[in-house]
């Protein structure tokens, strides 16, 4: 080798570059597309209400949940609007209302549309390494770069387009490593996993968009697995590097990926907010203001009078606190429940002691008798008690039963501990029954005590939030308790996982009203675009921007699919039959197309079938990007292999050729409705209406 | 039993020669039964027969031993059946229906009718005499006689364990695998108690586990294509899956694991160059007209059988179309008679012409807070019900008091008014409570006086200015005069402010589909003649058609309610939660729907077991490790027997996990019977495996008292649970003095 070198030495130092000008030029005619008159409508269009509510919270590091989907999608925005120096003073509470000069909204909405302009170029390159011509890819390229939709849904601060950049992206890589493997370049043999690693990459990356991101990463972990499989099988390789190394870089390291999002997620919103309430005590306390301001200094040890206020742990419906009132019947639901018991020396309560809870405003003890509640029936009433001297001093004792002690400790702690409180009597454990009362109960939530046996459910638990300790005591005493060891700070004891599991299964769990939407459609009709939604109307004329996709383009998209369909099954049967129509790298091409296109096109479809959520148009953007990979590289494939004569070849070239120019009419047809200018005439929307159930709006003057 | 002999006993040398073609493709085809064993390393074969007195190719040892299985699984379903003497749990409603079916009347239920109509059939032939009203579970049978309906679901439910035996056995060729899962199946305190109350589970799962069976025995029969034998599996593997799928809908899952194994049968075929493609197409035509067209034949069979037993009148009319309801005796629609044309001043009955569509409907309720304009609702309801009933009134109030009235024809502007609350039906531009493309329509007005709102243009569909509206007959769209909408049921059903009944709204997509088109069903005018009106009568498939939309919304209308705790799929398979047959507090007889936890345990750990075996099994033969012929043959038993098992457990459960019907804990049963059959054959292998960690004697001993230890589990498992099905009295399982004390394993457990 160091002849060589030394050889090398003496030859002059040159540079050739390749440059692929149709790359180039597609990837110009993008950005411009995509980018230019970004900041057109100067109003918040559709989506944007609800991300940039994000956004900004993101500005202020407050803490928020949102529940349609993990961090790393909010906060590229937020890094957009960063950027551009947002600061997170606005109002995000209408379509249409106008953003003040003082938000950029070049920089708002620049990240997803150069995302969206970096697919154009990543689909050539894809349709290049699934072994098809660069005609091919030119032709996907254009498909994609002439698509009304998928410029409208890149140009406004939205996610679609990030995860479809991130998703083609994991696919491209993954290819170039495959194609890598089986190549002549021995050079490469370790450079091919720096591809897998951005695959892993870009796999984590666009399941921390959109969940909707693990569609693709299941088809790509299929395909991936299938490949690892056939080499196994191949005895004259030693696999077990490989197979780890795949393992590594496509599982594990997404996964490393999505937690590391939260983790920048959690660490940026540091500060409490608006969503605190739906998170336990301990993680409410994590966070700056909010609950940690009231509970700084508060012992933390639980003791023989103590006042505290119990925190019901589940947080469905609402969360809530343990609460009573002056109002003949019961308990319900938020305030302050007080409780106070008369012991000397401040001692603890321990797991499994015996005590009483005193109302610190009506002083009423805590109560609980053989007596059906007021709306669920098979529970106990559980009410506030005096006693006009008749003691009944057994229905007002509670066990404590601490169901974390093994993670905590037997004492009842402020915060962490989650205790149950089991009434002595009768064995029966005080809950939230998750039913409000009606209006004499001023429509709070009802607390029942449910024999034990029978209560299963997760909300039985009661965590204390604020607690003071003997107000009503001797100052000596208080002073004492006040500088015992006890008083930690519980501030940030709360370690990282914690929080991100209860994060994550908050997210998961946490249930979202779906009521139909104006604009929300079923998945059956995304095939034939039987809808579209209205993103933005200005405010005094007709111009208005419709998610609307290319007809042309979909038509294309839809025929592909079937021909693909129809064309796989016939290969299938006669090779079956022992017919090689194919020879067999053409054969693997074609396999391998179906499996990224097709498949692609099922995973990111089908599953919507089964989902009760409210969809809309543009959760099919992912899934027709797959079938505009696939139309090219189909007709390329016919091209080749299945028309023998000369004279077809050249009517479907010409064919080929009538179809790009028809979609690209189409696309100058319905630009206005796209970029929302120029304004047209009610009767030219008219003529835009392709479709009768379209909701295109005509403004009366 | 004789005949099960027969049948059971002619695959048996064939079964051995697929087998042997199986294993090692290589090795001639061996014509010989006797070799089977020969060739087997003989240690695991000779200590079966020492430990269980049994060899699975000698025929009269099977035969023992599945007279042994067969008679303690019925001696375990038998015994008590009688108990309790009240209606248990979903008897108050199979029984029920069951009654309707000796009764004759027409009811409505979310089920196909076969495992009604076999219940009632029982019912009817044990002597009982359909006047048992089942209100409410634990009424008391008194002197009723039920034993006869609960006994020959418990002879349905006796005959799982024997099928799950001999399915085993077919799949494993090994007596051990089906011995471990009879006696699972056996000992299962959930398969006893789902097997001994009149319900539709162990007619259900008799069906499932007969087309498996069928279809197994089928698969062996694969050299001699065309025998008789072979035809009689497949005729009786199609008769199957009509009666699983006649009974539950959960049936079609049965349907794709057969439907699945057939595809994959015939890509083999297609494969096997050396058949013909005429041969190709014979198979192909014999499993259509096998597996569909004969099922799809007697599925209709027993609609039809169901449609004209239940002639009369009852609780299920209003959910179908007029046109049906005329079949009914006794409803008002059979040989109607009413004025034929729509005339001013008539009080209406209006139906949605969409199947199952429902009466135009209000009531005093108004829309909540939130939902458009605070005004009464309106609703498309299934029921008769006497808020159904509307008045037609001209657009100004002049109708002419004496004299005969005029006559509604088409284009005619006119109000609705709702009889019971006097307002006119009525829309603005306020979002509809659910569909938001929509209008809301509601109740407006009183005592008639309204607003330019309540005004409605009648139109006939296909109809011209100045046709007459037929009553019955016509099919009619009402369009809203000030904002151009038609009037439309969506289908989906309100929130509990709307009772759950029907949204109703107004439509601004004018195309005419059935949503939108209404017909007049009941007229009612005193001054006007009554005409005898035959109906066409509607076309069978109309009504079999009809009957499924409603049965499939019905279904999907199940919604689980809020604050109800309601089962989940995960709860299942751990045993998380089982269901009350009868009985709660410590006087009663209780009986508690649980699988014998022990056995449902061992059925997750050898699910994950068997992921791993086959993991490494496959691998092995993927990569082509040199193996002995007997762990070959392990292999294949893993791959092909088990992953069939496997997908039919699957396919058995993982659908729930999309459903957003309310669901039970007994829907997981099917699949758990999959679940143990997959536990028979992975611990036989496990088992037999037992050489690769010991040298032969004491691989035997190992062996041995892992099956030892195994039935010992089995057996006092079942000796601790068997109050569960039998019925526990006295003090509840927390306390002391219980039964069950100890037991209580899970916190979530109720007894």
């Amino acid at each position: 080798p160091w002849g060589n070198f030394a050889v090398m030495l003496h030859l002059p130092l040159m540079v050739t570059a390749q440059v692929d000008l149709v790359l180039v030029l597609v990837t110009v005619l993008s950005l411009w597309t995509r980018l230019c008159h970004l900041s057109y409508p100067n109003a918040v269009v559709f989506d944007e209400v609800y991300y940039g509510q994000f956004v900004s919270l993101y500005m202020k590091r407050v803490f928020f949940i949102d529940d349609s989907g993990p961090p790393l999608g909010h906060m590229i925005l937020a890094l957009g609007a960063y950027l551009g120096g947002f600061d997170g003073n606005f109002a995000w509470n209408r379509i249409g209302a106008e953003y003040p000069c003082s938000v950029s909204v070049w920089t708002l909405r620049f990240l997803p549309a150069l995302c969206g302009a970096l697919c154009v170029p990543l689909v050539y390159l894809l349709t290049l390494e699934l072994k098809f011509s660069h005609l091919s890819a030119l032709g996907a390229a254009l498909l994609l770069l002439l698509e009304n939709s998928l410029i409208v849904q890149s140009r406004f601060m939205l996610l679609e387009s990030v995860l479809i950049f991130f998703v083609l992206l994991a696919f491209f890589s993954y290819l170039c490593f495959y194609n890598l493997l089986i190549g002549p370049l021995l050079l490469s043999s370790w450079f091919r996993y720096g591809w897998l690693l951005l695959c892993g990459a870009s796999c984590g990356a666009a399941i921390g968009v959109k969940y909707m991101g693990l569609f693709s990463y299941l088809l790509l972990l299929g395909v991936a697995s299938l490949h690892t499989w056939n080499l196994i099988g191949d005895r004259t390789l030693s696999v077990c590097v490989q197979c780890v190394c795949r393992f590594f870089c496509l599982l594990v390291l997404p996964v490393l990926l999505y937690v590391f999002w939260f983790y920048v997620h959690l660490s940026i919103l540091s500060h409490s907010g608006p969503h605190d309430q739906l998170m336990s005590s301990a993680f409410q306390a994590s966070l700056r203001g909010g609950l940690s301001r009231i509970t700084q200094g508060q012992p933390l040890e639980v003791a023989y009078g103590s006042q505290v206020t119990l925190k019901s742990s589940a947080s469905q419906p609402i969360p809530c606190w343990l609460h009573s009132h002056k109002a003949n019947y019961p308990i319900r639901c938020s305030g302050h429940l007080q409780e106070m018991m008369v012991s000397s020396p401040p001692r603890p309560v321990r797991h499994g002691d015996v005590i009483q809870l005193v109302h610190g405003m009506t002083s009423r003890f805590l109560n609980s008798h053989d007596v059906a509640a007021p709306m669920s029936p098979h529970a106990q009433e559980v009410s506030g008690y005096i006693n006009f001297n008749v003691s009944m001093a057994a229905q007002n004792l509670w066990r404590v039963d601490i169901s974390n002690r093994e993670v905590e400790s037997d004492v009842w702690k402020t915060i962490l501990s989650e205790v149950r409180l089991i009434h002595v009597n009768t064995s029966a454990v005080l809950k939230l029954s998750g039913v409000s009362l009606p209006d004499w109960g001023f429509r709070q939530l009802e607390i029942v005590a449910e024999k034990l046996f029978k209560a299963n459910t997760g909300n039985l638990g009661w965590t204390v939030e604020e607690h003071r300790y003997g107000t009503s005591q001797e100052q000596k005493e208080r002073e004492v308790e006040l500088h015992s060891p006890s008083h930690i700070d519980v501030d940030r004891k709360i370690s990282f996982w914690a929080k991100f599991l209860e994060l994550q299964w908050k997210m998961l769990t946490v249930k979202q009203e779906d009521s139909e939407h104006k604009y929300s459609s079923s998945p059956l009709e995304w095939i034939t675009m039987e809808t579209n939604i209205a993103y933005w109307l200005h405010s005094s004329s007709n111009a208005q921007i419709h998610l609307i996709g290319n007809p042309v383009s979909w038509g294309v998209a839809n025929f592909s699919l079937l021909a693909y369909q129809v064309l796989a099954v016939f290969y299938l049967l006669r090779r079956r039959r022992g017919f090689k129509d194919l020879p067999h790298g053409v054969w693997c091409k074609f396999v391998c197309l179906g499996c990224v296109c097709v498949g692609g096109w099922l995973v990111n479809f089908v599953p919507f079938l089964l989902m009760e959520k409210t969809l809309f148009l543009y959760h099919y953007l992912p899934a027709l990007c797959y079938l505009y990979l696939l139309s090219p590289a189909l007709l390329e494939h016919m091209h080749t292999h299945l028309l023998s004569s000369v004279t077809y070849q050249r009517a479907l070239c010409v064919w080929a050729s009538a179809v790009l120019l028809s979609v690209f009419l189409s696309y100058r047809t319905f630009c206005p409705l796209t970029y929302g200018n120029p304004e047209l005439s009610a009767n030219e929307l008219r003529g835009l209406k392709w479709r009768d159930s379209w909701d295109i709006l005509y403004r009366r003057r | 039993m004789e005949d099960y002999k027969k049948q059971w006993n002619t695959p048996g040398d064939t079964s051995t020669l697929r087998k042997r073609k199986n294993l090692s493709e290589n090795t001639p085809l061996s014509k010989d039964p006797g070799r089977w064993t020969q060739d087997d390393p003989g240690s695991s074969n000779g200590t079966l027969a020492e430990c269980h007195g049994s060899d699975s190719n000698n025929p009269p040892a099977t035969l023992l031993l599945l007279l042994v299985v067969a008679s303690l699984s019925f001696s375990t379903r038998f015994h008590r059946l009688s108990e309790p003497s009240h209606v248990c749990w979903d008897e108050t409603h199979f029984g029920k229906m069951g009654s309707y079916y000796i009764n004759r009347s027409f009811f409505f239920d979310v089920h196909p009718p076969l495992g009604k109509m076999l219940i009632g059939l029982a019912g009817y032939l044990t002597g009982y005499d359909g006047t048992f009203p089942f209100v409410k579970p634990g009424d008391k049978y008194e002197d009723h006689n039920y034993v006869g309906m609960r006994g020959f679901c418990a002879v349905l439910g006796s005959f799982l364990p024997i099928f799950a035996y001999l399915i085993v056995l077919e799949l494993s060729q090994s007596s051990t695998a089906a011995l471990i899962t009879a006696a699972v199946l056996i000992f299962d305190t959930g398969c006893i108690t789902i097997s001994q109350y009149i319900l539709l589970d162990p007619i259900l799962m008799f069906f499932i586990l007969a087309a498996v069976l069928c279809m197994v025995k089928f698969n062996h029969l694969t050299q001699r294509s065309f025998s008789a034998s072979w035809w009689f599996w497949l005729v009786m593997t199609g008769a199957s899956l009509t009666g699983a799928l006649g009974v539950k809908f959960v049936g079609l899952f049965v349907i794709l694991l057969v439907g699945l194994n057939t595809i994959s049968d015939l890509w083999r075929l297609l494969g096997d160059l050396s058949l013909s493609m005429v041969d190709i197409a014979k198979h192909l035509v014999a499993r259509v007209v096998g597996l569909i067209i004969l099922p799809l034949f007697l599925y209709v069979t027993i609609f039809a059988i169901h449609f004209v037993v239940l002639n009369k009148s009852g609780p299920g009319d209003g959910f179908f179309s007029s046109a049906f309801q005329s079949r009914l005796i006794g409803n008002n629609l059979h040989n109607a008679s009413m004025p034929e044309y729509l005339a001013y001043g008539s009080t209406i009955t209006v139906k949605n012409l969409r199947i199952a569509g429902g009466y135009l409907h209000s009531h005093w309720h108004l829309y909540p807070e939130g939902v458009g304009a605070k005004q009464q609702q309106v609703t498309a309801y299934l029921h008769k019900d006497y808020n159904n009933v509307w008045r037609v009134h001209k657009q100004d109030h002049n109708e002419s008091q004496s004299g005969p009235p005029d006559l509604v024809r088409h284009g005619d502007i006119i109000r609705l008014e709702h009889k019971e609350t006097t307002r006119n039906l009525h829309s603005h531009l306020h979002e509809a409570p659910l569909t938001k493309k929509h209008f809301q329509v509601t109740g407006y007005g009183m005592n008639g006086t309204g607003d330019l709102n309540d005004l409605w243009q009648l139109e006939v569909c296909g109809g011209k200015k100045g046709d007459l509206v037929k009553v019955l007959r016509s099919k009619v769209r009402f369009l809203h005069r000030a904002t151009g909408c038609v009037l439309y049921s969506s289908g989906k059903t309100l929130p509990k402010w709307g009772w759950e009944q029907v949204e109703v709204t107004c439509s601004p997509y004018l195309k005419e589909t059935p949503s939108s088109q209404w017909n007049i069903e009941d007229h009612i005018n005193p001054k006007l003649p009554n005409i005898s009106l035959s109906l066409l009568k509607p076309h069978f498939l109309e009504i079999l058609l009809e009957s499924h939309i409603v049965m499939i919304r019905g279904n999907s209308g199940l919604k689980p309610k809020d604050n109800e705790m309601n089962s989940k799929p995960w709860h299942w398979p751990i045993n998380y939660q089982g269901l009350r047959f009868s009985g709660v507090n410590e006087t009663e007889y209780r009986v508690y729907l649980l699988g014998n936890p022990v056995l449902w345990w061992m059925n997750l750990a050898s699910l994950g077991l068997y992921l791993i075996m086959s993991a490494v099994a496959s691998v092995a033969l993927q990569r082509g490790f040199s193996l002995e012929p007997k762990r070959k043959e392990h292999a294949h038993v893993l791959l092909r027997g088990g992953g069939l098992l496997l997908l039919g457990w699957l396919l058995h459960y993982a659908p729930f996990y999309t459903m957003g019907r309310v669901l039970y804990y007994h829907h997981y049963f099917p699949a758990m019977l999959f679940s143990s059959m997959l536990t028979g054959i992975t611990l036989d292998v496990l088992f037999r495996s037992a050489d690769l960690l010991l040298r032969p004697p004491y691989s035997d001993w190992l062996q041995r008292a892992g099956l030892m230890g195994l039935l010992f589990t089995v057996l006092y498992s079942f000796y601790l649970f068997h109050p569960l099905s039998y019925g526990m009295t006295g003090p509840l399982a927390h306390e002391p003095g219980s039964s069950m004390a100890g037991l209580k394993w899970m916190d979530s457990w109720e007894f």
